[in-house]
C-alpha cells in the first residue's frame, strides 16, 4: 500500500525516548526532542484511533474487481 | 439330450458361483487399487461405489459398521486402495468387493512430487531467509486469500477483531482445493499486488489431506508468493502440515487464527506502549531539569555569586598594600636623598667665601664687581670691603 507511517513513527518515537534517556543532549535539545516525541506519540495514537473496522470481499464483476461488505453470518 | 435334467435355476448358478468364489482364499482377502466413481452415501449408512481403472470396473459396497471407521470422506475421482473380499450378490447376479477398509492411493507419488518440488525450489533459493519480507507492525489493510465459506475466514475475522477492533480485512475469495485452485490462488496474489490491495496477505486453508492441500504445493503458487511485493503469511492445514507455500511465505503461521494474530497488532498493547514512551520521555525530561537545577544551584552557591564584591575588595586591599609599599619606598628615598643633600651642603658650606671671610680674609668690590688685582684700582676709587660680619666703605689713597 503506502509506506507504513505508523511503524516509522513508532521507530522514531522509540529512538527519541532512548536519546532522552541517554541524557547527553543539552536542555534546549532535550526540550525540542521531547516536543517532537510528544507530537509523534499523539500521531501514533491518532492512527490507532482513527481507523474504522471494515471486513470486505473482493468480487469480480464484468472483469472489474468490486469491493463489498462481507458478512460471514 | 434332455436339457431339463441338467438345467439349473439362476439362483442355483449364482449360489454355485458364490460358493466357488468363497472357496478361493485369494478372493477372500483382496487389496485392489482404482479410482472411485458413482459414489453413493446411502441413508442406511452403507457406502456404494464402483472402483475403476482405464479398462475395467467393479462394484463395491462398504457396510456402515466399516464405513464409520473411515477417517476421510470418499469422493468420486479419488484414487484409493480398498481392502475386503470379493463375493457375489446373488439377487443381482453380480460380484462385488465387500470393502472393509479404504486407504488413499497415490500418496506415495504425491510425497515424491512434493519432495522433488521442494528440493527444486530450495535449490533455486525461493526459501532463502534473505528474501523474507518483514511483516508490518500495523498494516492498514490485511488481505486474506481463502475460501469465503467455512471456519477459516471466520476465525481470521474473529481473532483480528479481538486484537484490533478497528481492523480492515479485505477477502479475496479463492478455491482452496481441487483442480484450478492453484491457478486462482496465484492469480489472487498477483492481483492483490498489481492493485496494491493490502499491506500484508494471509494465505490460509483449514486442515485436510495431502491431496486437499495440494494446490499449496504447486509451483505456480510458490512462484506467486515469491514474486509478491506484499509480505505473505501462510497458514495452510494443521500445525503439523508443511506445504511448499509455507516455505516460500515470508512467515508461516501454524493455524489461520495464529496468522491473524501475527498480522494484527494487539491495539491495546500498542497504546500501552505509546503511553509508556510518553512516561519515559517525561521522566527523562524531569531528570534533565532537576540536573540543570542542581548545576544552577551549585553555581549560584559559589563564592562569586554569594559575595560578588569580595574579589574586587580583595584587589583593593592588595592595591592599597602596594600603594602603601610604594609610598614608604618613596618617603624613605626622599629622606635618604635629603640626608645626602645636607651632607653635600655642609661640605659646600665649608668651602663657601663667607666661611673664608671668618678666617680674616676680605672681599673688595668696586661698583658691585669683585676686584682681583691692584691694577683694577687707582687712587681715589671708592671701594666696598666685605667682612664676614658686614661691609665697610673705603677710598684708595
Amino acid at each position: 500500500m503506502k509506506e507504513n507511517k505508523f511503524e516509522d513513527k513508532m521507530e522514531e518515537l522509540e529512538s527519541i525516548v532512548k536519546e532522552l534517556e541517554n541524557g547527553e543532549m543539552n536542555l534546549d535539545e532535550s526540550l525540542l526532542k521531547f516536543e517532537e516525541g510528544m507530537k509523534l506519540s499523539k500521531e501514533c495514537n491518532k492512527i490507532l484511533s482513527d481507523a474504522e473496522k471494515k471486513v470486505t470481499i473482493l468480487l469480480e464483476k464484468d472483469g472489474e474487481l468490486e469491493e463489498e461488505d462481507f458478512n460471514i453470518n | 439330450m434332455n436339457y431339463d435334467a441338467i438345467a439349473v435355476t439362476v439362483s442355483q448358478l449364482n449360489s454355485y458361483i458364490k460358493d466357488k468364489i468363497a472357496e478361493d482364499e485369494a478372493l477372500n482377502a483382496v487389496v485392489v487399487k482404482g479410482e472411485i466413481s458413482n459414489f453413493k452415501n446411502h441413508y442406511t449408512g452403507h457406502l456404494y461405489f464402483t472402483l475403476k481403472d482405464e479398462k475395467s470396473l467393479i462394484k463395491c459396497i462398504m457396510f456402515k459398521s466399516y464405513a464409520e471407521r473411515l477417517d476421510f470422506e470418499l469422493k468420486d475421482g479419488m484414487k484409493v486402495m480398498v481392502f475386503g473380499s470379493v463375493s457375489v450378490f446373488e439377487r443381482d447376479g453380480v460380484y462385488q468387493i465387500y470393502v472393509k477398509a479404504v486407504k488413499k492411493d497415490g500418496i506415495g507419488d504425491l510425497y515424491a512430487a512434493y519432495e522433488k518440488m521442494k528440493a527444486k525450489l530450495e535449490e533455486e533459493g525461493l526459501f532463502d531467509e534473505q528474501y523474507k519480507k518483514k511483516i508490518p507492525l500495523k498494516p492498514d489493510v490485511i488481505g486474506v486469500l481463502t475460501s469465503e465459506t467455512g471456519s477459516v475466514i471466520r476465525d481470521i475475522i474473529n481473532v483480528s477483531t479481538r486484537r484490533n477492533p478497528k481492523t480492515y480485512i479485505r477477502l479475496f475469495p479463492v478455491p482452496v482445493q481441487g483442480s484450478g485452485a492453484a491457478e486462482k490462488i496465484a492469480n489472487g496474489i498477483r492481483v492483490m499486488n498489481e492493485k496494491n490491495l493490502a499491506d500484508v496477505i494471509i494465505l490460509a486453508r483449514g486442515g485436510g489431506s495431502l491431496e486437499d492441500l495440494w494446490p499449496f504445493n504447486e509451483e505456480i503458487v510458490a512462484r506467486a508468493i515469491y514474486n509478491s511485493e506484499i509480505p505473505i503469511i501462510s497458514a495452510v492445514g494443521h500445525e503439523t502440515d508443511f506445504t511448499i507455500a509455507d516455505f516460500v511465505a515470508d512467515l508461516r503461521a501454524p493455524t489461520p487464527s495464529a496468522a491473524a494474530e501475527l498480522a494484527n497488532p494487539d491495539i491495546y498493547e500498542l497504546k500501552n506502549k505509546i503511553s509508556t514512551y510518553n512516561e519515559r520521555m517525561r521522566i527523562s525530561l524531569k531528570r534533565k531539569l532537576e540536573f540543570m537545577k542542581l548545576r544552577y544551584e551549585k553555581c549560584i552557591s559559589s563564592v562569586v555569586f554569594k559575595d560578588p564584591l569580595k574579589k574586587i575588595n580583595d584587589n583593593y586591599v592588595e592595591l592599597d598594600r602596594i600603594i602603601k609599599l610604594m609610598e614608604n619606598f618613596i618617603v624613605s628615598k626622599i629622606k635618604e636623598t635629603k640626608l645626602i643633600f645636607a651632607q653635600k651642603v655642609a661640605r659646600l658650606d665649608n668651602l663657601s667665601p663667607l666661611k673664608t671671610l671668618t678666617r680674616g680674609y676680605c672681599l673688595t668690590e668696586k661698583e658691585g664687581k669683585i676686584i682681583n688685582s691692584k691694577k683694577d684700582l687707582k687712587t681715589g676709587d671708592e671701594i666696598e670691603i666685605k667682612f664676614f660680619d658686614g661691609n665697610q666703605n673705603a677710598k684708595i689713597i
